[in-house]
């Protein structure tokens, strides 16, 4: 296989760029947030280079860097992307670059505010290319502190609340994670390191995959091992989603975190979740998924469902949005516990689809709030006549957060459902029902700040910037694009989506 | 005693002539500051100097078969002179040591120093002892060093107390254990237990083995209290409190260290020896006690208010988690054990030197002192944030590592008593989490209008500097560490 440093620069190239920014005398925010910003923009170029360069038909690791890193406990330095992350990986570059581009707002310590984002942005990347499970948890982790510090110095009024609400939860998954992650490695057959040696466990995730068959491996804690390392790692994926009932941290932690960190939280870091369960839980515990699936799909179900009434209820934008997030990523676990082509295509469409719509969401939340210093939806009225551009841009998203037919998210959900309901028909009957409610509560908020009549506080609100129109317009594209012609984009993913649920026909 | 034989002590007789040069030369300057510069400094030439012999002179041998010098020693020695240089250059800019004092306590420091490497390599019960008390004796004066200061007596008061009960206990057992075997050697104690069953009548063993669980438990309490291990941690707070701050980073570490040093020590000779029933009940003992000091260690430390008092509770806590490893009684276990030691010097000297430098430039070792350090003196304030994110054990940084080694040694081991343990361990690690970021929220989440800097001197900085990039690169690449770790411990005589 082709050996290739491609990934490793687009994961390490925002590193690079720290000790720049920290460098540069703290008044000259401008060259800081330029130099921010084009550390940014390189992994985006690297990354539309690895589309087009990504061949859609191998299902095996592409662009792989891989080296020893700890011999003596057969750790490895191993990334690389295939169909799943693929995606992901570009996903992330792109939505991390709008943020920073939306962080020239940021006005307060901005050299730690950048150092911060950077190392984020690294620890997310590496995530999703890492292929060696250990390496995979510290980056899981690295992301930890950055998002506690950027919640936590440059976010709202509850802001010390949202932030150690969101480490202690994250954490906490993360650590059974790092049972589960040990409890694998020792349980591994012995295996090769890259360069020939004999290794008695590996961390190798491929390895993990292909070589490994967990069955047999002795109860843990008086339960049958499989079972309980897929629940333990299922608990940190599902924290990160976030699934109903680990979803309480998330709509503090985007009502008090700053508006590039809300879209890097709900466009990136949830993502994480799904995709951790559909690489590590399905990859080296199929038999488990199997049986885990009726509950993930049950889970998913309720997510959709419950998360969706919550919204109905809120008042505050942001606040909505962060609910109808937990709803939408219900669809991911809906259609990915299906096994079937369309539910698991689905599945990872609609992280890729929500990755670009919820972002969108923040942003102009954002947008309302720098200028109304409130984001109470009862607290408007009218807008559409003030800042008519604004409202056509909020309207697409909202639509497209809907499953209007013609934009992004239609794609995903008519897959998810399509997928879901030979196999779970009840379930996807009820979460096909809440897109009614879905409409219904985008919709009422659409009517209560734009329509009717302005109130006279805003009437001087200034309609979108350049910098605005600048981060949501390329996102607004793209949804069009993807919703009128999403094959290529699928393209991509379904040969190693396909191959990956080919054993878990039932 | 043969020429071998004092190559074999020589780094201890080089401290020793140290110890008296640094009385002597402490006298010869009249003005007291360039005699807390000179003492420093010549103390650290001769710390130094120790390392150079250590490695240059290092062979392996036995001292009439009460003290055992070999890998496992050296890396003692080298550990407790690391602690004491980083101990020694911060009390020199310390304001809570006078000048005029200053070498006196670099000499005590250095009897300290002498004393943990003989606990190290004692391989016999009196000697364990003696050197026991050699560091005990010296941190009770320490400990009371501030003399105008009421909280400091009380300190040394108290922890001479608990010492003295402690150490009568762990005497009592050891006279037991020389009842039971005839001999304090810790091999020849181990015999006990292949003897047993052909010298007395059938149906004694349970005797001799009930007798021996007995006296073990009493000689680990001198060891429980010297490493703040729940029930007998009572002295830690107060003691950490009262001591001088750089006196309490030592303190933190250096005895902690050399009190495991002990264990294992002591631990790997009985145990190719000794039968299920005693490893059963040296695993019970050493797991309940593991899970009892982390989980009090963590919960107290949530309310503390005083910094110090924090980290002393979180030092409680850490001797818990360095006790899960000893649990698993072999070699990886101990290896988790002595690597978690390593990175834990760097990044509890490094924690205490912070709050050394708060407390003498703001006069308080209160968390509230610490609002807005990050603004204000950002160096310390980030090297703080390494260093409790380590003690935390959040990835990449060091202490991440060894918390990694000690679950991996329980995960390997498996077993449901092993898995529990670990898990005990993981959820108190989101305890800790909690605390230490009480200290962060205050240095970076408050106080973000306070815009005054304060001044960090270059000694300060080039200290913090280093113990933080240690904490880094420890924890991205720390292969040679551990080669280092799995050698001082392969010459332990596990099965």
């Amino acid at each position: 296989m082709m050996e290739s440093t491609i990934l490793t620069w687009i994961i390490f190239l925002p590193l690079i760029a720290i000790p720049i920014i920290l460098a540069v005398p703290e008044e000259k925010k401008r060259a800081i947030r330029l130099i921010a910003t084009l550390a940014s923009a390189l992994p985006l170029l690297l990354g539309i280079y690895l589309l087009i360069i990504f061949d859609s038909s191998n299902t095996g690791i592409q662009f792989q860097h891989h080296f020893i890193w700890i011999r003596s406990f057969n750790i490895e330095y191993f990334v690389g992307v295939d169909g799943l992350s693929i995606l992901l990986v570009f996903l992330t570059a792109l939505i991390t670059f709008i943020a920073a581009i939306a962080s020239w707002g940021i006005d307060r310590k901005i050299r730690g505010y950048f150092s911060l984002f950077l190392l984020l942005e690294t620890g997310m990347l590496g995530t999703f290319c890492a292929l060696d499970f250990f390496l995979f948890y510290v980056f899981w982790e690295v992301m930890l502190l950055p998002m506690y510090f950027l919640i936590g110095i440059w976010g709202g009024p509850r802001k010390e609340y949202a932030a150690i609400k969101f480490f202690l939860y994250t954490l906490f998954g993360s650590l059974l994670m790092l049972v589960a992650l040990l409890a694998l490695y020792f349980n591994s057959n012995p295996t090769t390191l890259i360069d020939g040696t004999p290794a008695e466990h590996t961390f190798n995730i491929v390895k993990l995959i292909q070589e490994n068959d967990f069955s047999t491996a002795a109860p843990l804690l008086g339960f049958e091992f499989t079972k309980i390392i897929f629940v333990l790692l299922f608990i940190g994926f599902a924290i990160k989603i976030p699934m109903v009932p680990f979803h309480t941290w998330l709509p503090d932690a985007h009502v008090e975190a700053p508006t590039p960190i809300s879209v890097i939280l709900a466009g990136i870091l949830l993502k994480m979740g799904g995709y951790g369960i559909l690489r590590i839980n399905f990859g080296i515990l199929p038999e488990a998924t199997i049986w885990a699936a009726p509950a993930m799909a049950l889970l998913g179900g309720i997510s959709i469902v419950y998360a969706a009434f919550v919204c109905m209820a809120q008042k505050d934008l942001k606040k909505l949005i962060a609910y109808s997030s937990v709803s939408h990523m219900g669809f991911v676990l809906l259609g990915m516990a299906a096994f079937t082509n369309q539910g698991i295509t689905g599945a990872v469409l609609q992280m890729w689809t929500h990755g670009l719509i919820s972002p969108m969401l923040f942003l102009l939340a954002g947008v309302i709030y720098d200028r109304a210093h409130h984001r109470e939806i009862d607290g408007f009225g009218g807008l559409a006549y003030q800042m008519p551009e604004y409202t056509g841009v909020l309207g697409l998203a909202f639509m497209a957060s809907l499953g209007l037919p013609g934009l992004a998210g239609f794609i995903s959900e008519i897959l998810v459902f399509l997928g879901a309901f030979p196999v779970y028909r009840v379930i996807t009957i009820f979460s096909a029902l809440t897109l009614i409610i879905t409409a219904a509560y985008y919709l009422w908020a659409l009517q209560r700040m734009f329509l009717g009549k302005l109130n006279d506080k805003y009437s001087n609100l200034p309609d979108l910037t350049w910098r605005e129109r600048f981060t949501l317009y390329p996102l607004g594209v793209l949804i069009v694009i993807l919703g009128i012609y999403p094959i290529p984009t699928l393209n991509l993913i379904t040969t190693t989506l396909v191959s990956m649920i080919q054993n878990f026909r039932v | 005693m043969t020429f071998d034989q004092i190559t074999l002590i020589s780094p201890q007789i080089v401290l020793s002539i140290g110890i008296m040069a640094v009385l002597l030369l402490g006298i010869l300057w009249k003005n007291p500051e360039a005699a807390r510069k000179y003492t420093a400094l010549i103390s650290i030439l001769f710390l130094l100097f120790t390392v150079l012999v250590s490695i240059a002179m290092h062979k392996t041998g036995d001292i009439s078969n009460l003290l055992r010098f070999d890998t496992f020693t050296r890396f003692f020695l080298l550990f407790a002179l690391c602690c004491a240089v980083l101990t020694i250059i911060l009390a020199s800019q310390s304001r809570e040591i006078s000048a005029r004092r200053f070498p006196e306590f670099t000499a005590l420091l250095l009897t300290i120093v002498i004393g943990i490497s003989l606990m190290a390599a004692a391989e016999d019960l009196l000697m364990a002892y003696l050197a026991m008390e050699m560091v005990s004796l010296s941190s009770y004066i320490l400990t009371g060093f501030k003399k105008t200061h009421r909280i400091s007596h009380e300190a040394a008061l108290k922890y001479v107390i608990f010492g003295g009960v402690a150490s009568g206990i762990m005497v009592f057992g050891m006279s037991l254990l020389y009842g039971l075997a005839g001999t304090t050697s810790f091999s020849g104690i181990a015999k006990i237990f292949l003897d047993s069953g052909s010298v007395v009548n059938a149906g004694s063993e349970t005797v001799i083995l009930l007798a021996t669980i007995v006296a073990l438990i009493m000689v680990f309490t001198g060891i429980f209290f010297k490493i703040a291990a729940v029930p007998f941690h009572m002295w830690c707070p107060d003691v950490y409190q009262g001591a001088p701050t750089p006196f309490t980073g030592f303190l933190s570490v250096a005895p902690k260290a050399a009190g495991f040093a002990f264990m294992l020590r002591f631990v790997s000779i009985l145990l190719p020896q000794a039968n299920e029933e005693l490893k059963t009940a040296l695993l019970a003992i050493l797991g309940l006690i593991s899970a009892a000091t982390m989980t009090l260690g963590n919960f107290t430390a949530i309310n503390q208010m005083n910094v110090k008092r924090l980290l002393a509770y979180s030092s409680i806590a850490h001797a818990g988690y360095l006790l899960m490893g000893v649990t698993v009684l072999d070699q990886v276990g101990f290896n988790a054990v002595v690597l978690y030691l390593a990175i834990y010097l760097f990044m509890n000297l490094g924690a205490f030197a912070v709050v050394q430098i708060v407390a003498d430039t703001l006069g308080s070792e209160d968390i509230s002192a610490f609002r807005g350090l990050g603004y204000r003196m950002p160096l310390a304030a980030v090297s703080l944030g390494v260093f409790l994110f380590s003690l935390a054990g959040i990835p990449p940084l060091a202490g991440f590592i060894g918390k990694f080694y000690l679950f991996a040694a329980l995960i390997k081991e498996g077993g449901f008593w092993y898995i529990l343990l670990a898990m005990i361990g993981i959820l108190n690690s989101v305890v800790a989490l909690f605390y230490y970021t009480r200290i962060l929220k205050e240095m970076y989440l408050r106080g973000l209008e306070i815009e005054s800097p304060l001044q960090l001197n270059w000694v300060h900085s080039g200290i913090l500097t280093v113990a933080m990039a240690a904490m880094i690169f420890l924890g991205l690449y720390w292969e040679p560490l551990s080669k280092l770790v799995s050698t001082a411990v392969g010459t332990l005589s596990l099965l």
